[in-house]
């Protein structure tokens, strides 16, 4: 038998029967993605199954996983192929295909400029007390293990590792750095507790700074919109000269362990991720109001001041519901409030890819138009013809 | 006289529709029309007192009369004014809703001590009030989306009574002395401090107008702790309100519409536009356009189905002429609300059911001049009817021209993204329903001819290019505002998904036609799938209570949307039937 040719599977590939198939799986993705946001959240949810090549699913009480659906960038991709596929073959370019050709151009931009913002959109947040002032965002989600060698108190010099390395228990090794670290252990979520308060405390697990102090208890990964997870681990740091000692760390301790080593000192903390950006904003104002008699909110805003690390520039900004601040390829907009109204916090959203949807469903939209434009033109000449052929006798 | 039919009709049509604008009678010479129209602030917006009372009502007991022990039945207003004024009195009317049987043996009670089986009065549930608390504080803890029917019901009857015994701390307190007589020396007031406290904390209606140079609508408890502590005399409108009180439980109707004119003549020179809108809002609640429209559409349709059997033209153009009276009057209806909040049409789940039916039924009015077979009349006013009915069943929850959320609160984005997704759900419905008609003909009646077909599949057809245009432009408009709002143009929010799933069905009847994977019959079930793809979109992703749309927590329209779905998988299964087994145009292919 003869190998298909290129020819017979570009055919097949734009095949209209399978531009239906894959539109009829992308909703029964969508369909179930709705559903298991009730369990998972959307985060997980958009982790699972759209930013994925396969949707896989954990046998029941089993440790073993089985792709069991396409994800979104597979299916993505396939309808993209498809599509261009059928351009390739199926249309011809001519003036009564143009709404076509506009929307379907409009589609596979919108397809890309998806997989991109999938790929390279970050999320974070940033919690300002009024008179506060910050140089970056935290992420609500990943974690990072800072070592600061903060002997010279004038200045702080970071190394942060992504968390990936302190999940996975590697050994990291730096340039700047004159040990080495290992997690020996690991927890996505996890609470810290005082030993002294325990009636049955367990033996200590770390040797450096307040982690002596403290124990450790996993705790369930949570996925509700309101809690959050804790990182916890227990990391092994090494000099050349041996063991220098355990320490503790936790998303959930504010200060970081300190301990000195040849002469310096040097903080260890896992922390929210940082995303840091050219710009300090100092919280001015934060107001709050809901309707008269109701606890409905009305507005919140934060008043802030925006100042450039290079300084052109220096300005007041007013940011509040629907009316973000775009700025340092960044949007920064108001999501919430803490303290009695005294804490603003401000969702801050990079995504170099942010002008491609308005630009693909402006295509599509004025494509669809066109194209259905022409339809109803078709029709009614057929009609207006067809009553001339068949004048009304009545 | 049959070709006068559509005339007859039309007269008798309007004829109804004027008696709802004529005046209210005046019960045992009240003029409680006109107490109706009085201001008040509640739910953050100013509303007149007839608002107050039927939405209160609706909410407690799901209807807006009332009946008395003694067998009367009394109008909103009359109820208002005894909570108001005579509140132990209020108590013994049975008038709180409560439908769980678990709930009710809480209060050892049956469903027989109700009224209806299901109304209960105040003097009743009273002995049961701190066991309710208590399963309240039990219910409290549990996350909202996983509550049990029992503990949604538990923490729903709590905020009713305390709704209702709030409602009895707006003008006086319900165990206070004689207000009229407590009110009338500046030198008591002081003493009184406690019981206006009481009624500042309590109360849910702020009655007081904003003295000159403010702008904050007060409630009679905090103006009379202001009176006391500055030691000046009361406010005239706390005065008014109690000499009508007075007036009402003395039962002297002269006194009390004295007492009404003299408030309404002060407020109209002070407060024009507020008592412009308040008066056309108690007049639009009286004449409810919407109620009228509903049976307009229920004879719509009759005469619709009728005349593919019988007088196709008369009947046709009965048909035609009702349902444009209907849509005129829907229209009327939701032009008046948008003027009353100052907003585009859509602004809540209830608005949207008004919009949909509306946009439908423009539609359908369309397409039946573009071909005069009163089926699109049938689908629109099938549409419009069914609209209605849920959304009268959305209006049970509450005040439905409610505040809208800091999130929510943009014109621009309600006007644009809003209505035209709203369309797009409109549209989808219709071409969905205009499929029912062809099934339904076809499969069970000989009426369903090969012309009529034909014309079918190019509405069905048309209607879902309409239906992709607009549901895709609304759900990119939604994602704009999100990127505005939010930073992230798509978030994969439910009702983002579910609008998405829309615009991706409607894609996939397009293409299955134009592949020719479907003839007519095939179109057609795909079509009613629309309806389900829908309904999910519009209630179902917001009874899953999560994400930033779920503004809407339905959770009794959980099964009616079950019914619905299940319904139309059966009109999918008939379609599927093989043409043998249809009635009509048997053993062609379709």
């Amino acid at each position: 038998m003869n190998p298909p040719s290129f020819k017979s599977l570009l055919a097949g590939l734009a095949s209209l029967r399978l531009t239906v198939f894959l539109l009829l799986l992308s909703i029964l993705l969508i369909f179930a993605a709705t559903l298991d946001q009730v369990h998972l959240g959307v985060w997980a949810v958009q982790a699972k199954y759209f930013h994925s090549f396969v949707v896989v699913t954990r046998l029941a009480g089993t440790p073993f996983s089985v792709p069991v659906f396409p994800g979104g960038y597979l299916l993505g991709g396939v309808l993209l192929a498809n599509l261009i596929a059928a351009h390739f073959t199926r249309f011809r370019l001519a003036w009564k295909n143009c709404g076509i050709w506009l929307t379907h151009i409009g589609l596979i931009l919108l397809l890309i400029g998806e997989g991109v913002s999938g790929l390279m959109q970050r999320d974070s947040q940033m919690r300002l007390d009024v008179g506060q002032t910050k140089h970056y965002a935290e992420s609500f989600r990943d974690t990072e293990l800072a070592v600061i060698d903060a002997t010279n108190p004038a200045f702080d010099d970071v190394v942060a590792i992504p968390s990936v390395w302190v999940e996975e228990q590697a050994p990291i090794q730096h340039p700047l750095l004159p040990f080495t670290l290992r997690a020996t252990a690991y927890y996505p979520n996890a609470m810290v507790r005082l030993r002294s308060t325990m009636t049955d405390a367990p033996a200590p697990v770390a040797t450096l700074g307040d982690g002596a102090e403290l124990a450790v208890q996993p705790a369930p990964v949570t996925y509700k919109p309101n809690e959050n997870n804790w990182p916890t681990a227990i990391i092994e740091i090494r000099g050349t000269d041996g063991l220098i000692g355990t320490v503790l760390v936790s998303a959930l301790l504010v200060s970081p362990e300190t301990f000195t080593y040849q002469g310096r000192t040097w903080q260890v903390a896992l922390r929210a991720k940082r995303d840091y950006f050219p710009v300090a904003i100092t919280l001015q104002k934060f107001t709050h109001d809901v309707y008269p008699g109701t606890s409905i909110p009305k507005d919140f805003a934060s008043t802030v001041r925006v100042r450039s690390d290079d300084g052109r520039e220096d300005r007041q900004v007013r940011i509040y519901m629907n009316s973000p601040l775009r700025f340092a390829g960044r949007a920064f907009y108001q999501a919430g409030y803490d303290n009695n109204d005294r804490t603003s916090v401000l969702q801050v959203v990079r995504n170099p890819a942010w002008t491609v949807p308005y630009v693909a469903c402006g295509m599509i939209a004025l494509g669809l138009a066109v194209q259905f434009l022409i339809h109803l033109l078709g029709f009614a000449r057929r009609r207006a013809s067809a009553a001339v052929a068949q004048p009304n006798v009545s | 006289m049959k070709t006068k039919l559509p005339a007859i009709a039309a007269i008798l049509a309007l004829l109804g529709l004027a008696f709802t604008l004529w005046p209210e009678p005046k019960p045992r010479g009240f003029d409680l029309a006109a107490f109706g129209r009085l201001p008040v602030l509640a739910d953050g917006r100013l509303k007149p007192m007839d608002s107050v009372a039927r939405n209160t009502l609706l909410l407690l007991q799901g209807r807006q009369r009332v009946s008395t022990p003694d067998g009367h039945s009394l109008t909103p207003h009359e109820w208002l004014l005894t909570v108001l004024f005579q509140p132990g009195e209020a108590d013994t009317y049975r008038m709180i809703r409560i439908d769980n049987a678990d709930v009710l043996s809480l209060f050892n009670l049956a469903p027989a001590d109700g009224d209806g089986g299901v109304r209960f009065a105040f003097v009743q549930l009273r002995p049961g009030l701190a066991e309710l608390d208590r399963q309240a504080q039990l219910a409290e803890p549990v996350d909202a989306g996983e509550r049990t029917a029992f503990q949604r019901a538990v923490e729903e009857l709590r905020e009713h009574l305390l709704l209702y015994d709030h409602l009895k701390f707006s003008l006086q307190a319900p165990d206070s002395p004689d207000f009229s007589v407590l009110l009338a020396s500046a030198a008591q007031l002081p003493a009184s401090r406690p019981i206006f406290e009481t009624m500042d904390s309590f109360s849910v209606l702020r009655v007081v107008p904003p003295a000159p140079g403010t702008a904050e609508w007060r409630t009679a408890g905090r103006s009379l702790l202001a009176s006391a502590a500055l030691g000046l005399g009361v406010d005239p409108a706390v005065r008014q309100y109690t000499a009508m009180g007075r007036a009402w439980v003395a039962g002297d109707p002269v006194a009390f519409n004295a007492v009404v004119r003299d408030t309404t003549a002060g407020l109209n020179a002070a407060f024009a536009p507020v008592m412009r809108k308040c008066t056309l809002e108690a007049l639009f609640n009286r004449a409810e356009p919407f109620y009228s429209s509903l049976i307009l559409y229920v004879i719509a349709f009759l005469c619709a189905v009728v005349s593919w059997l019988k007088w196709p033209d008369v009947l046709g153009r009965t048909a035609l002429g009702l349902m444009e009276l209907a849509f005129v009057l829907t229209t009327v209806g939701i032009v008046a609300r948008m003027w009353l909040e100052g907003r585009p049409p859509v602004t809540n789940l209830y608005s949207s059911a008004l919009f949909i039916g509306w946009g439908a039924v423009g539609l359908c009015l369309i397409l039946e001049r573009l071909d005069r077979r009163a089926v699109a009349g049938a689908a629109g006013s099938l549409i419009g009817f069914s609209t209605l009915v849920i959304a009268h069943h959305l209006s049970l929850s509450g005040d439905t021209l409610e505040m809208m959320r800091a999130v929510l609160d943009s014109n621009f984005w309600l006007a644009t993204h809003v209505v035209t997704v709203t369309i797009g759900y409109a549209s989808t419905f219709l071409a969905g329903f205009l499929a029912i008609i062809y099934i339904l003909r076809g499969v069970l009646t000989r009426s369903l001819d090969q012309a009529t077909a034909d014309s079918l599949a190019r509405m069905v057809y048309g209607i879902v290019c309409f239906a992709t245009f607009f549901s895709f432009v609304g759900t990119v408009l939604g994602g704009i505002w999100a990127d505005q709002s939010w930073g992230r143009f798509w978030g994969w929010d439910p009702k983002e998904n579910g609008a998405l799933i829309i615009v991706v069905w409607n894609a996939v009847i397009l293409h299955a036609r134009w592949g020719g994977l479907v003839r007519q019959r095939g179109l057609m079930a795909l079509a009613v799938f629309g309806n389900i793809v829908t309904a999910w979109s519009w209630f179902g992703t917001n009874m899953l209570g999560v994400g930033l749309h779920s503004y809407g927590f339905t959770s009794a329209a959980f099964y009616g949307l079950l019914t619905f779905v299940l319904v139309q998988v059966a009109l999918i299964a008939l379609a599927l039937l093989p043409p043998g087994r249809w009635r009509s145009f048997r053993g062609a292919a379709i």
